[in-house]
């Protein structure tokens, strides 16, 4: 009983309290300033602090990629309501929210492309599940979409710069030969060997990360970045020549002289990736062109073999 | 001490144990059952509500926004896209019909957290009090709406607490706990109610929606009430009750505040069965109202 009316008493006094509180504040013009005061640097304070981190979480993390429908930072994180929508929807599990401590924006959605790579649906249902257009509904065919970047990071690792023929990353492509394709060199070790580069075109490449995540050193040499990091940009003022020529029909300083080079006779140079031409293609190798026909020919193994 | 009584024992005794936690069970069931419908769609063939209480999809068809998250989008971007605009509406419509902060105690996550932490400021009779003004929730409303327009982010919610909460439950978090944490250590150590009650501009923004509500909490038969101060105790917004519990015979008996978040724990710890929940637009009985007016608090 002691105790319960102990509280009692204190809720009456607080009612008093809030009366007199009341009274105190409309009497006081000092106490008011002082409130005042200090509700506006208590705004202060809180603005900055959070303005700060707000920039702060524009900054995207390299490893984090955008699901589609994304072209300007600012403007997604302006639009996206963290909903976890586009997570419901993504039939893969691809997509992820940011939690805290994560560099990236909290809330809003993610993949990790070395994780689970985006599938490419042609529905694009985290587009269409979007409630506010953060991830853009112009968006309607899955391959213009611009997640990011994929980018042949590492030379020295990446197995077709050995002479292998590996190729996943260009057999994974959804746009196989066209947004990955094989470049064949030369391939200065052996000497007498080919190595099949891949090239990624980022006028086709829409940043899924399958290449990223079938690549199959441990640590990837192909790598989906954002576009911002990516891309490069040519100065406004630069023009290429044989562009501008292609776009005149014709050239724009002195008449084209025929470009001459000073190769052993006989030979001819194609600058169009062919290096040289030799006047008889079909005696340059005493190999036939058919691989299994080459292995069947037994006496052209039993020669190399006791070579 | 031996006639110490716990607080809402008196309730129990005269109303049975049901009856004493009738609106909080109704309540809990409410939050649970949510949270459940949320989660069971997360499964792609069930499709009840899917997404979060920011934004979510009912039953494929009709769209929910949050209009609080959801305004600071539209001051960021500048810009409105139809579907959340109609999701929002509907939001924005059924609160406010039945009262903006029944978000607050039925719907939130976040007030099952400061309730538990309540509950075990009165279990520890901890009395700490650090004063916070309830006013900081409007400056922090005002500051969440205002920074999106200045600065084109949606600032408020890379904190948001209780957005933070309710989508990490649905979809997963290895670091909500530790703002729940510290909110939990907030209310029950630092200062009572702090976060609901003084500093979450999320219920500031749903109590500008609370104004016109016609489900309101009613202390019809105040005259049995025996100042026991229960409801007092219990109340998360204690300020709300006098206007319509202690007002003169002229005064309405209807809860106007805007403050009120229609939880009827007052009405489950009177033990003289004063409140009840019922409309706006109750009457005072014709034996007082000869010069009736309804007042609003």
């Amino acid at each position: 009983m002691v105790l319960k009316t102990i509280k009692k008493g204190e809720a009456l006094k607080t009612v008093k309290n809030t009366e007199q509180q009341s009274d105190a504040r409309q009497l006081s013009r000092r106490r008011f300033l002082e409130n005042i005061t200090r509700a506006a640097a208590g705004a202060a304070v809180l603005s900055i602090g959070m303005g700060v981190y707000s920039r702060q979480s524009l900054s995207s993390p390299v490893t984090m990629l955008r699901p589609p429908g994304v072209s300007d930072e600012k403007d997604f994180q302006s639009r996206c309501i963290r909903c976890g929508l586009c997570v419901r929807d993504c039939p893969y599990d691809t997509l992820k929210l940011a939690d805290l401590g994560q560099p990236l924006a909290l809330g809003t959605p993610y993949f990790e492309a070395r994780d689970v790579p985006c599938e490419m649906c042609d529905d694009i249902p985290c587009v269409a599940a979007c409630p506010t257009g953060a991830l853009d509904k112009k968006l309607d065919n899955i391959d213009d979409a611009r997640m990011g970047l994929a980018v042949l990071l590492d030379h020295e690792t990446c197995i077709a710069f050995q002479g292998l023929r590996c190729e996943v990353c260009f057999n994974v492509c959804p746009l196989r030969n066209e947004a990955i394709t094989l470049n064949r060199t030369h391939n200065a070790r052996t000497g007498k060997h080919a190595l099949f580069l891949p090239v990624v075109h980022s006028d086709k490449c829409t940043g899924c990360g399958k290449c990223e995540h079938a690549c199959i050193l441990d640590e990837a040499a192909i790598k989906v970045l954002p576009l911002a990091l990516a891309k490069g940009q040519l100065g406004k003022h630069y023009r290429l020549g044989w562009k501008e020529k292609q776009k005149a029909g014709g050239s724009l300083v002195t008449p084209d002289l025929e470009h001459h080079y000073n190769l052993p006779e006989g030979v001819k140079y194609d600058y169009d990736n062919r290096g040289l031409i030799e006047p008889d293609e079909k005696k340059a190798s005493p190999f036939s062109r058919n691989p299994l026909q080459q292995l069947n020919n037994s006496k052209l193994l039993k020669e190399s073999s006791s070579d | 001490m031996t006639e110490f009584k716990r607080l809402g024992q008196d309730a129990i005794q005269t109303k049975g144990w049901f009856r004493s936690y009738k609106w909080l069970l109704l309540r809990r069931f409410s939050q649970f059952t949510i949270i459940a419908l949320f989660l069971i769609s997360l499964s792609p063939d069930i499709n009840i509500i899917k997404g979060s209480m920011i934004s979510s999809v009912v039953l494929d068809s009709v769209p929910l926004s949050d209009p609080f998250v959801l305004s600071q989008s539209v001051l960021a971007s500048k810009h409105i896209e139809a579907n959340a605009l109609i999701g929002a509406a509907i939001v924005a419509l059924f609160y406010f019909t039945v009262g903006g902060r029944v978000y607050c105690s039925w719907v939130c996550p976040v007030n099952i957290i400061t309730d538990t932490a309540e509950w075990l400021r009165n279990k520890l009779s901890i009395k700490t009090a650090l004063h916070i003004s309830s006013r900081n929730r409007y400056g922090l409303l005002a500051f969440s709406l205002l920074l999106p327009l200045l600065t084109g982010t949606i600032v408020w919610e890379l904190v948001n607490p209780v957005t933070l909460l309710s989508r990490s439950i649905i979809f997963g978090s290895a670091m909500a706990w530790l703002v729940v944490s510290a909110i939990f250590l907030l209310d029950a150590l630092v200062s009572r109610r702090a976060w609901c009650g003084h500093l979450c501009p999320m219920g500031a923004f749903y109590s500008l929606l609370n104004h016109f509500s016609l489900l309101r909490v009613n202390a019809d038969k105040r005259e049995q009430c025996n100042d026991c101060m229960e409801c007092f105790t219990i109340c998360p917004e204690p300020q709300v009750i006098r206007p319509a519990l202690k007002g003169s015979t002229e005064t309405s008996t209807v809860i106007f505040s805007e403050s009120c978040t229609n939880c009827g724990r007052c009405i489950d710890i009177c033990a003289q069965d004063v409140f009840s929940m019922g409309s706006r637009f109750h009457k005072l009985p014709t034996t007082h109202n000869s010069h009736q007016k309804e007042v609003s608090s």
